[in-house]
């Protein structure tokens, strides 16, 4: 650029500049409506939002919890919770008498695929739009949010295959409760991978019941028998403390791969991926499945769309959390923090 | 000539054990290691120490359900001290002195207000529980935290060899055998259970036992709770929803020792747990489904009840009010 040219659009943008300058402030003295926010906070004050799931006092339901309270309260929103306390009829009664106190929507977490079913279709008919986190029903409602168990299964099975490579090529699966819909499509991503490695065997796969007690008998019983193993999937990292420590035990920490998943709290995953315990631990963030439920039940209630209109789905993004990642800030989130913020 | 043989239920129940240990020795690879043993043994030593507790009650005359509450909550309550800030030494004597006073209302409950054992110690279990739940436990699964290093040797250690649990089932066997046996109290507890109130007649406080029954069942189950979070680094206090206290009646029934009271003893445990032992042990071993599992257990346990109605049938000379 010549310096005459630059002359000339220095001058150009200081003309443009004294024009807006002086446009400016007839803008600044009035405000401009948005014409959105008015419906928007109108939709959601004094709604209710109520939460059923399989049991409070874990990390996964008591993280998922805080978040929708945080985010919702502040727009006026009520968040009730009816604890089903494991028993699937309670959780069934509690989602009877809710569809009759018609809140504005309901988060459900289902115990399997088929006892809500026919209630959440019955609710969504009633105008209550039914989201439904991590562990879905044979019904789709309006929302599903949750980790794609298929996936996990698959990426849990492949890192224990890619370890074992020139090794034993012997694996064990401690699967969950028979029931739960999460163990059976995980053991389905097992499954996937298992039919593309024929080398790899699977020398023991058996259901835990999400116990540490029991994860840990099975795992000692298999690792005595095959001391050769090298690698575990487990299906549930609060069950899978149970595999570790039986891992640990038979002095095979750091020899024997162990992969899990769970809901990335602190405690829970990062510690004890630190302590060598799990070598990796697939979260899917309860802080974000939180955040995504909230975001929906803004959406779905400022649309003035009726409950089954639209149906749709939105799989959490997993974080693998290994050595290299659990160090790191932001990996892991903290129970204590989510319900104090 | 020989003395005909009479076959009790704990007889039946070993020679079952017996067999099976035999079948699983010969055919199944690798079940008769030496390691494979003491697996064995590790895996039910929590369930054992159970038995021993629920056997002191059971043989007294009465049952304890509240047992899973006891092996869940003090423990547990050990862990979350320990995780608040508080030494480990100081939480277990908290724990310690919950589960004492856990005891005492039992025993009161059935011995004084005369509350059937069946129904107090039901409502104490679920008292208990709740108050774990709503109370004292910030998560159901309470997790591990530094303070507690040195502690999992209870449920992970081993001693020349021999896991901890091991040692401790152990140990509690030779405890409850002599003081069942070889005290006074003990011989007090047979006569309590085999006739309350011929006891009462012959000058045996009995409601001082009875009190005496339900502390010491309360402590022993803080003690299999202590090593089961030992073992498994953390305190699932929810276990107490699971099906587990099936499983300590079923040990200690299996083994002989009568829901009537009076009979039976410290090895009727044994017996039962090591029944229990090979079975859950084979079966992993051979990568059974769970729902084949629970079959052969069915299986394994009517055939010892069956045999058990037709080699000593009851009559009215055998049969004891309050048999169930």
């Amino acid at each position: 650029m010549t310096l005459s040219k630059m002359t000339k659009w220095l001058c150009g943008i200081a003309a443009a500049s004294a024009l807006l300058g002086a446009a400016a402030p007839a803008f600044a003295q009035k405000g401009l409506e948005e014409p959105f926010q008015g419906p928007f906070k109108a939709a959601l004050a004094g709604k209710t939002v109520a939460y059923v799931p399989v049991a409070m006092n874990f990390d996964l339901t008591e993280g998922w919890f805080a978040v929708l309270k945080h985010q919702l309260e502040p727009y006026g929103m009520k968040v009730v919770v009816r604890d089903a306390n494991w028993s699937t009829n309670a959780g069934a009664q509690a989602l009877t008498t809710l569809i009759g106190e018609k809140p504005a929507a309901i988060v459900v977490h289902n115990p399997d695929v088929q006892t809500y079913a026919k209630l959440i279709q019955r609710a969504e008919k009633e105008g209550i739009f039914i989201i439904q986190i991590n562990m879905g029903s044979a019904f789709r409602s309006t929302a599903f949010v949750g980790a794609n168990w298929i996936e996990i299964g698959e990426r849990d099975t492949e890192a224990v295959v890619n370890y074992c490579k020139g090794k034993s090529n012997k694996i064990a699966v401690v699967q969950g409760a028979l029931s739960a819909a999460a163990s059976a499509y995980t053991l389905k991503g097992v499954e996937n991978v298992l039919a593309k490695n024929p080398d790899v065997k699977v020398v023991s796969s058996q259901a835990a019941d999400w116990d540490a007690a029991k994860a840990k008998a099975i795992t000692q019983t298999v690792l005595k028998q095959h001391p050769d193993l090298c690698g575990i999937v487990g299906f549930w990292d609060g069950m899978d403390i149970g595999t570790a420590a039986a891992v640990k035990e038979a002095g095979l920490t750091g020899k024997v791969f162990v992969a899990t998943s769970g809901g990335g709290e602190q405690k829970g995953a990062c510690d004890l991926v630190k302590s060598g315990a799990f070598d990796l631990d697939l979260s899917y963030d309860v802080p974000t499945q939180g955040s995504d439920m909230a975001a929906l039940i803004k959406w779905l209630l400022s649309s003035g769309m009726k409950p089954g209109q639209v149906k749709g789905s939105v799989y959490t993004t997993l974080i693998p959390v290994t050595k290299d990642t659990a160090g790191k800030d932001g990996t892991c989130w903290k129970l204590e923090q989510v319900k104090g913020s | 000539m020989l003395k005909p043989l009479r076959l009790t239920q704990q007889g039946i129940v070993f020679a079952i054990f017996v067999v099976l240990f035999g079948v699983f020795a010969v055919f199944l690879h690798g079940f008769l290691s030496a390691a494979n043993m003491l697996n064995l043994l590790q895996n039910v030593a929590v369930l054992g120490i159970l038995g021993l507790a629920m056997a002191i009650v059971v043989i007294g005359r009465g049952i304890d359900l509240s047992l899973i509450a006891v092996l869940a909550v003090p423990s547990g309550l050990v862990l979350q001290l320990v995780q608040d800030g508080d030494s480990f030494w100081h939480s277990l004597l908290l724990s310690a002195l919950l589960t004492l006073a856990f005891g005492l209302i039992n025993g009161w409950l059935i011995a004084y207000a005369e509350v059937p054992s069946l129904y107090a110690t039901l409502a104490s279990g679920l008292f208990l529980a709740g108050l774990g739940q709503a109370a004292l436990f910030k998560l159901d699964v309470v997790q591990w935290s530094p303070g507690l290093e040195g502690f999992q040797f209870l449920g992970q250690g081993n001693l020349l060899g021999v896991p901890m649990p091991i040692i401790v089932f152990a140990a509690t066997c030779l405890v409850v055998a002599f003081f069942l046996r070889r005290t006074r109290l003990g011989a007090f507890i047979y006569a309590l259970g085999d006739n309350p109130f011929a006891a009462r007649t012959s000058g045996i406080p009995t409601r001082p036992l009875v009190v005496i029954k339900y502390v010491l069942a309360a402590m022993i189950g803080l003690l299999a709770g202590l090593v089961l979070v030992a073992s498994v680094n953390s305190g699932p206090t929810r276990i107490y929803n699971s099906t587990l206290i099936y499983d300590v009646i079923l040990v200690v029934v299996l083994g002989g020792i009568g829901l009537a009271g009076g009979r039976g003893g410290v090895l009727s445990v044994v017996i039962g747990t090591l029944l229990i032992g090979t079975m859950l042990n084979a079966m992993t071993i051979m990568d059974m489904s769970y729902s084949a599992q629970n079959l052969v257990k069915g299986v394994v346990l009517l055939v010892a009840v069956i045999a058990d109605s037709f080699l000593n049938p009851r009559n009215e000379e055998t049969a004891q009010q309050g048999d169930i």
